[in-house]
């Protein structure tokens, strides 16, 4: 196909919104995603079925399996709520990442500095509180600029995600690294009073809750408030949103602080209850992920919750076929890329008709000057 | 500061600066037909590795950079279907792009090396440093502007085309009425799909360019995230040139000498951590676009072409 035939396809909007296409087009679109990714790894020298296979039992084929998928699922849980509160009012906060990591500074300083001098029974509420003001107040900062200045914020939270991540590899390189550490990269072991309770015997730990309290603070706010009303104008109308008199800059502001506390609580949360200290591994990229995660469940807090487990056994299945089959982790990364493209793409299918258009006329001379063919 | 050491600061400035410059203007160009593409940061990714993945297999730095520039242009194909043809949100695609070629360049750096072994740490073919006889003689701006490799002469003769093209050129003025009024550039008969499908993967392709220089030149190898965000800092650079192909080696040079300026402080061993010099070229991207943004709405003018982020439908009316 050529760069014309491309350009011929035309659109034509259907009358209503076709029910039929919004359920069949997300699971084509995984179906279309699991074969291009089988080329890939066809490509690779892989066998798909294999790998697919070995993805899936690594991911939920045991008990074990499902409780490593939940751990990896909090993250994006947390940060999935973040980022789609504030994609709610189109405000891009591509900075879950850099708020995460702030929130896991926080939290690990708390939990070492400041929990040994006071009563064991404040220790976990301070440094989850830690967690969450840590990652808001990085947050606010875009928040400011673009209520005051109108600075675009996806720049601006990117940014402050290289920032934030190069803060704390200052600091676990270098002076919060463990003395005892055999020069690993870490802080010291935070004291047990500060860890996040963990269900029975396996990793899943308290953060799990919050998730599920948070997804439903986030539903109440938008579904029964006049701040959510407010919030779904700006992002839906925003310039019937300035004639009601909304103030778009004071959502922004709120609506960030929100956004970027969940984040926060994401690294407090990989702390406090996965690692128990703060050390290289924590920015792995959940931060980016959650944008996936927010946009495959069409901003829908419920909705957050159950594609995060998804995507998180998908994480959980890359690993695995790392270590079972030496293939790279980053799979599980292109194969959400691919999942979230056809998505997108096959989003317009509800509300349009594909046809092609009849071949353009000749080309004229001036544009046709330097077209890839 | 002795002479000696502005040289080679201004030297190693243009040298990083150069992946900025190719980038900068590529978006630029497809920015100025109405498609913003914040895959950038993922294409250069990808451009860098598939560049670099050929050179070393093919022995041609020609090769590299014609891979390079080819898988720029299809990642932002990729963009182009999903953002013009079938209109899925600019912002959301972008991303989308970012991760899926930091994730692809990712898992070809680990695949594409000989018998499938990563490529991570192979040497391969690089740009070597071209001195221009007479000229690389003269003091100061010699051994800045003319002992540098062949990209860093390419985008001294690409720079003035390119902005000649943007304003002097009928395409040129055709691509910005694109950006600016599709509606108006449709009625005189411009094809707005195909204007924006083409500075899309042209777009594309300079980014990729812009990381062959990377993989091939500036920091010569594999490894991963080797752009280091530099993908997000030509998305903001665009913002500082105010679409103008001028102001983006302004500006990319500005980042450059930052750089420059951090690897003299570390090399001549500072007291101040090396994750706090890390930090400056990013924490300058911030000032600078507030600084910016600040500026342009004080003088109360919008340097983005009007229909920067909107999907074109032809035949209907904007709501």
């Amino acid at each position: 196909m050529t760069l014309r035939d491309v350009s011929r396809i035309r659109l034509e909007r259907r009358l209503e919104r076709s029910r039929a296409a919004a359920f069949a087009i997300p699971l084509l679109s995984l179906i279309l995603a699991s074969v291009f990714g089988g080329i890939l790894l066809t490509l690779a020298g892989a066998n798909p079925f294999e790998t697919y296979r070995a993805m899936l039992v690594g991911a939920f084929g045991s008990r074990y399996a499902i409780s490593e998928t939940f751990v990896k699922a909090i993250p994006l849980m947390l940060a999935g709520l973040g980022v789609s509160i504030a994609f709610r009012m189109l405000f891009w906060n591509i900075g879950a990442e850099g708020q995460l990591a702030m929130g896991a500074f926080a939290a690990a300083g708390t939990a070492l500095f400041i929990v040994p001098h006071i009563p064991p029974g404040l220790a976990l509420p301070l440094v989850i509180v830690a967690g969450f003001v840590a990652g808001a107040a990085w947050g606010i900062i875009p928040a400011l600029l673009k209520a005051w200045v109108g600075v675009n914020e996806i720049i601006t939270t990117l940014m402050m995600n290289y920032i934030a991540i190069l803060w704390i590899e200052y600091l676990f390189y270098g002076p919060w690294k463990d003395p005892q550490g055999y020069g690993f990269p870490g802080t010291a072991e935070f004291p047990a009073v500060a860890w996040l309770p963990r269900l029975a015997n396996t990793r899943v730990h308290l953060g799990l809750l919050i998730a599920i309290v948070a997804a439903a603070f986030i539903w109440l706010v938008l579904s029964r408030t006049k701040w959510g009303y407010e919030i779904r104008v700006i992002g839906e109308n925003p310039v019937a949103a300035r004639y009601a008199g909304i103030s778009t800059a004071r959502n922004i502001i709120l609506v960030m602080l929100l956004s970027a506390g969940l984040a926060g609580l994401v690294g407090m949360a990989e702390v406090a209850g996965v690692s128990h200290r703060l050390q290289k591994g924590v920015t792995v990229g959940y931060g980016y992920t959650a944008i996936i995660v927010a946009w495959l469940a069409k901003l829908n807090p419920w909705a957050v919750l159950v594609v995060a487990f998804l995507l998180a056994g998908l994480l959980v299945g890359g690993d695995q076929i790392q270590i079972t089959m030496g293939l790279p982790a980053s799979m599980a990364l292109v194969l959400q890329g691919i999942i979230l493209f056809l998505v997108l793409g096959g989003e317009i299918l509800t509300q349009y008709r594909i046809r092609l258009a009849r071949p353009a006329p000749a080309p004229r001379p001036t544009d046709a000057e330097g077209a890839p063919s | 500061m002795t002479l000696a050491l502005i040289t080679s600061i201004l030297a190693v400035t243009i040298r990083a600066g150069t992946s900025l410059v190719f980038a900068t203007i590529g978006e630029i160009y497809t920015e100025r037909s109405g498609v913003l593409n914040l895959g950038l940061e993922g294409t250069m990714l990808m451009g860098a590795v598939s560049g670099f993945a050929a050179a070393y297999h093919t022995g041609s730095l020609w090769w590299g950079v014609l891979v390079a520039m080819a898988v720029g242009g299809l990642m932002a194909l990729i963009h182009a279907v999903l953002t013009v043809s079938l209109r899925a949100d600019q912002t959301v695609s972008g991303l989308t792009l970012t991760i899926f070629g930091t994730g692809l360049s990712s898992f070809l750096g680990q695949r594409l090396g000989p018998a499938g072994k990563p490529l991570v740490g192979l040497v391969g073919p690089r740009f070597e440093r071209l001195p221009i006889p007479g000229l690389s003689d003269l003091p100061v701006v010699g051994r800045a502007l003319f002992q540098q490799d062949l990209l860093v002469y390419v985008m001294f003769i690409f720079v003035p085309l390119a902005a000649l093209y943007l304003y002097r050129t009928r395409p040129g003025l055709h691509l910005r009425a694109v950006g600016e009024s599709p509606e108006t550039a449709d009625a005189e008969g411009i094809d707005v799909y195909r204007t924006r499908y083409l500075y899309t993967i042209i777009g594309g392709m300079l980014v990729g360019l812009g990381g062959a220089h990377l993989s091939l030149s500036y920091t010569p190898g594999w490894s991963e995230n080797l752009t280091g965000g530099r993908g997000w800092i030509a998305v903001a650079l665009v913002i500082f040139a105010t679409w103008d192909p001028g102001r983006a080696v302004l500006g990319a040079l500005v980042f450059g000498g930052i750089n420059a300026i951090q690897f003299r402080m570390q090399a001549a061993g500072t007291t101040i951590p090396a994750a706090f010099l890390g930090m400056l070229p990013y924490a300058f991207t911030i000032l600078v676009l507030v600084l910016i943004t600040w500026l342009e709405s004080v003088r109360k003018r919008v340097g983005a072409p009007a229909a920067l982020g909107l999907p074109y439908v032809r035949g209907e009316r904007k709501s």
